[in-house]
């Protein structure tokens, strides 16, 4: 209780010295969640849910330092046909961003928006995100919703021509950014977001997405990579009946990442997919925790996280399926694994579930070990240098992750990525 | 069971399995009372009352200081709310921590000064005391009266022990097994190197509880290079009202040493909730094994939740040298409330832990069971194994935690839990948690559904079984071989079980 009590303390001193950006539409979401946070106090080490993954760095006052990395290399999606919306250390650049118009949706900067009253906007913002507080309380996420200045809110009503790509730019050592962001896939509409890029010395990311009847969501981001950046991410989504939703990442982001994802199915027979592969090396720390609601009948669920570590990489897996009494026929599927090339390296999961229904399927795995060394041995014998053969085989490993991944444009442009990033560290 | 009647039971679930947990949650066999007349020490809990317990047990002055240590680092913890179980608050002071048949004030010599009343209650329950040691007394006809399997078994009858069969037989082989009171008198130094070795006083809230006011309970060493010629087992009895029962169970196995232990619990039936919170530590020593099994009965409540037993306990294992072996097997219908982890702290190199556990839940009960496996010794070994099954309105959790410590280079670790419900309205939950810190070592956890290894598979349809037969040996061959393994004497719930298969399980 002690804890809680400082806990609490803290984010409130630490929130009274912030003011809440804007009036308008979102003050009252604002309002509600900053309320939410001085109730819930920061996360803190002895919290169950943080068991795994030190929050200091992420709510303390001022954000630590990390100085930019030059990289030569393009965005993972830059040459892909999409409109391009781009952010520098979390400021909108008007500049290198598309004209913020596609046919079907409709596209606006959070900022832009701040002082309507009204917006189509006001039942998501801060709503999907605060049905997620339950039964686990997600604080730096209230903290988003609080205080986020800038976002892009995007209204799909029906099926765009090309994806919307939001690119993150890395300039300011000391940047610490937190936006906010929201999706209304309308019925029977198709929507693929991408996000690539390293955003800031500090990144708080929320992503609302609300999947009305038969409307489909690709979400596909590339996190890194930028090795001193630390990143928390929370995607809420709600699902309507028949829906999709299929979320991939890659992480190769550096010191300290968390991605949240709650999903909550509450119309039948929809689909929810959410998958990640990981490449961590030395300080690095990386952490999927996967929140997945069945309230419907004939929902599926799939989550396949792969992480491959080295030189002292850890690698967090905290997965849950909840099915509720009358969710039934529900076929839920989790699998967590980890490759571990060296004996410094630490994978730590805690795949759960909890069931109400008694006629649904749900199978959750988790391994975790070492590269195959008849696997190597086969390569090596053929000729293949070992360090080759060691990225072959963990690029192997972590297929089955991009196969999530629905456009094989889109997987390869991925594959790609991870390939030169492979490549690039053994030279 | 009513309630179950009534449900319709998804496709895919073995009917036989139905009927078996029907009949498992069925009238409670053992709800009877034995009126014997009892002395309690005064209700509640303070320092005198442990003071009392310590001075009842007639115990040094070490033990005693250990107890109100242990006491006084109680006060200053709170009750764990972690579990997914809920039960009214328990008022620790509105109970009572000792309670004693009346006719037990002098500790009887022989079985032959014990009070009938007791040892009818035993008799009752399956466990003929008096037969049994007679037999002892007649060379050579134990083994032939009961077909060359014999048991010794420790009767705990709530805060004490009534007797204890074969000891001089025992005793012949090297083995001590007596009551933990009888141990703190007669082998203080076994006791005092051992006792909180493995599960610390100041480790939880109920072991801590138990470390003050623990009353009796059962104490077995086995000699080095002695492989204990009989199966060991205690039967604790709960009878008195409004009375917790706090036993400690301490088991050593030196050097090359193997035992066999079963436990067996059983308590009448009552509208109010009883507590008991249990100790067991076990010390496994180079080349040693260890077997414990149990079969837990406790009286589970009506089935609207009303009474039964708060089973707060805490077991853990100390494979200490290297190749010990511990073998955890578990079959839980009772309680109302059960938290339990029996655990293995894989220590010396090449040690095993093995867990395999069946709970049952009916009703309103609740079970948040499972293990620890913690890996720090090489080439370490464990396999978990858990079978949960939900009817009525129950919940059942399995909590497990597989550890690989940097140092347990070439550990290997298999996990398979399933749970099964049936009928709508109850909940069966899994909560693992691996933590894997070096990479020479293989963890598998795995909850599938109706997921059959096709390797078994094919093997099985090789020796010419049709694929029907190999998947009921493959999927359902598990639960019958647990129970198979189990010491029966005193199992009558578990031989029931035989027939459940886990088919058409959730996850």
């Amino acid at each position: 209780m002690a804890d809680t009590q400082r806990t609490v303390e803290a984010a409130k001193t630490r929130l009274d010295s912030i003011s809440l950006p804007y009036g308008g539409w979102t003050a009252e979401a604002r309002a509600a969640a900053l309320a939410r946070l001085q109730s819930q106090g920061l996360p803190g080490r002895r919290d169950e849910y943080w068991r795994y993954t030190r929050p200091d760095t992420l709510t303390a006052a001022t954000a630590p330092i990390a100085v930019p990395e030059q990289h030569d290399e393009d965005g993972v999606f830059d040459h892909l046909d999409a409109l391009k919306i781009v952010f520098v250390d979390g400021v909108f650049d008007p500049q290198a961003s598309d004209d913020l118009s596609l046919e079907g949706i409709t596209l606006e900067r959070l900022a832009a928006t701040a002082e309507f009253d009204i917006h189509w906007a006001k039942p998501i913002y801060g709503i999907l995100e605060m049905a997620g507080q339950t039964p686990v309380a997600r604080p730096l996420a209230s903290f988003n919703t609080a205080q986020a200045r800038d976002g892009v809110l995007i209204d799909v009503k029906s099926t765009p021509s090309r994806p919307v790509s939001v690119i993150y730019r890395h300039k300011d050592a000391n940047s610490d950014v937190t936006l906010h962001h929201v999706v209304k896939v309308g019925e029977g509409a198709t929507f693929e977001l991408l996000e690539s890029g390293a955003a800031a010395a500090r990144f708080n990311h929320v992503l609302e997405v609300d999947i009305a009847d038969r409307g489909q969501f690709h979400h596909v981001r590339a996190q890194g990579p930028d090795l001193g950046c630390r990143l928390v991410t929370h995607l809420f989504t709600r699902l309507g009946t028949e829906s999709v939703f299929k979320s991939f990442t890659l992480g190769a982001n550096g010191l300290l990442t968390r991605n949240e994802c709650v999903i909550e199915l509450t119309g039948d027979d929809a689909v929810a997919h959410v998958a990640g592969a990981a490449i961590g090396d030395g300080d690095f720390h990386h952490d999927d925790t996967v929140f997945i609601t069945h309230d419907a009948l004939r929902c599926e669920s799939r989550q396949v996280f792969k992480k491959v570590l080295r030189n002292g990489a850890v690698g967090v897996f905290q997965g849950k399926i909840l099915v509720k009494k009358d969710a039934q026929k529900t076929d839920g599927y989790q699998i967590s694994q980890s490759l571990l090339l060296d004996g410094d390296s630490q994978f730590l999961a805690k795949p759960e579930l909890e069931i109400y229904a008694d006629d649904v399927v749900c199978s959750h795995g988790s391994t975790s070990g070492a590269i195959d060394e008849d696997a190597l041995f086969y390569l090596r014998a053929r000729g293949v240098p070992v360090d080759v053969a060691t990225d072959l085989l963990t690029l192997a490993f972590l297929a089955e992750a991009l196969h999530e991944i629905e456009s094989d444009s889109l997987s390869s442009a991925v594959g790609e990525r991870l390939e030169a990033w492979l490549a690039q560290r053994r030279s | 069971m009513t309630a179950l009647d009534e449900v319709i039971v998804k496709d895919g679930v073995d009917q036989e399995t139905v009927d078996a947990v029907r009949e498992v949650g069925g009238a409670y066999k053992y709800g009877w009372e034995t009126e014997i007349e009892m002395e309690y020490a005064p209700k509640g809990l303070n320092e005198d009352i442990v003071r009392l317990i310590s001075d009842k047990n007639e115990e040094p002055e070490w033990m005693t200081e250990w107890r109100l240590a242990a006491f006084a680092r109680w006060k200053k913890l709170s009750e764990p709310k972690w579990a997914m179980v809920s039960y009214p608050e328990i008022d620790f002071q509105d109970q009572y921590y000792y309670a004693r048949p009346k006719s037990m004030e002098q500790k009887p010599k022989s079985l032959d000064e014990v009070d009938p009343k007791l040892l009818e209650t035993y008799a009752k329950l399956g466990i003929p005391l008096k037969e049994q040691m007679l037999l002892a007394g007649v060379e050579g006809a134990e083994a032939e009266a009961v077909g060359n399997r014999k048991v010794a078994v420790d009767a705990v009858f709530d805060s004490v022990s009534v007797g204890t069969t074969f000891q001089a037989e025992l005793r012949k082989a090297g083995v001590i097994f007596c009551s933990m009171s009888e141990a703190i008198k007669e082998h203080p130094e076994l006791v005092r190197k051992y006792l909180g070795t493995v599960v610390p006083v100041s480790d939880n809230y109920y072991a801590t509880l138990n470390s003050a006011v623990f009353s009796d309970g059962s104490f077995v060493y086995i000699p080095p290079g002695v492989r204990c010629p009989m199966e060991l087992s205690t039967y604790f009895r709960i009878n008195a009202e409004n009375t917790g029962q706090f036993e400690r169970t301490l088991i050593i196995a030196a050097k090359g040493s193997y035992v066999s232990y079963l436990e067996g619990c059983t308590a009448p039936q009552r509208d109010v909730a009883q507590l008991h919170a249990a100790v067991v530590e076990l010390i496994i020593e180079e080349d040693a094994e260890v077997k414990y099994s149990t079969v837990q009965n406790w009286y589970p409540g009506d089935e609207n939740g009303k009474g039964g037993i708060y089973n707060f306990v805490t077991k853990r294992a100390d494979c200490r040298g290297d190749r010990a072996k511990v073998m955890w097997t578990q079959v839980e219908t009772g309680s109302a409330v059960t938290w339990k982890y029996p655990s293995c702290i894989l220590r010396g190199n090449e040690s095993q832990g093995e867990f395999y556990s069946i709970a049952i839940a009916n009703n309103m009960q609740q079970a948040d069971t499972g293990t620890k496996m913690v890996h720090l010794g090489k080439n370490t070994k464990s396999r978990i194994v858990s079978k949960g099954i939900s009817a009525g309105k129950a919940q059942n959790t399995y909590r497990g935690l597989v550890s690989m410590h940097q140092k347990a280079k070439d550990s290997r670790n298999y996990t398979q839990c399933d749970s099964l419900l049936i009928g709508g309205n109850c909940g069966a939950h899994t909560v693992p948690y691996i933590e894997v810190k070096n990479n020479s070592s293989r963890v598998e956890h795995e909850a599938t559904t109706s997921k059959v290894d096709d390797e078994q598979l094919f093997y099985c349809r090789q020796r010419g079984m049709d694929e029907e037969e190999a998947v009921a040996l493959v999927v359902n061959g598990f639960c019958k071989d647990v129970l198979q393994a189990l010491p029966m004497e005193f199992a009558m719930e578990a031989q029931q079980l035989v027939a459940i298969s886990l088919e058409g399980s959730v996850g």
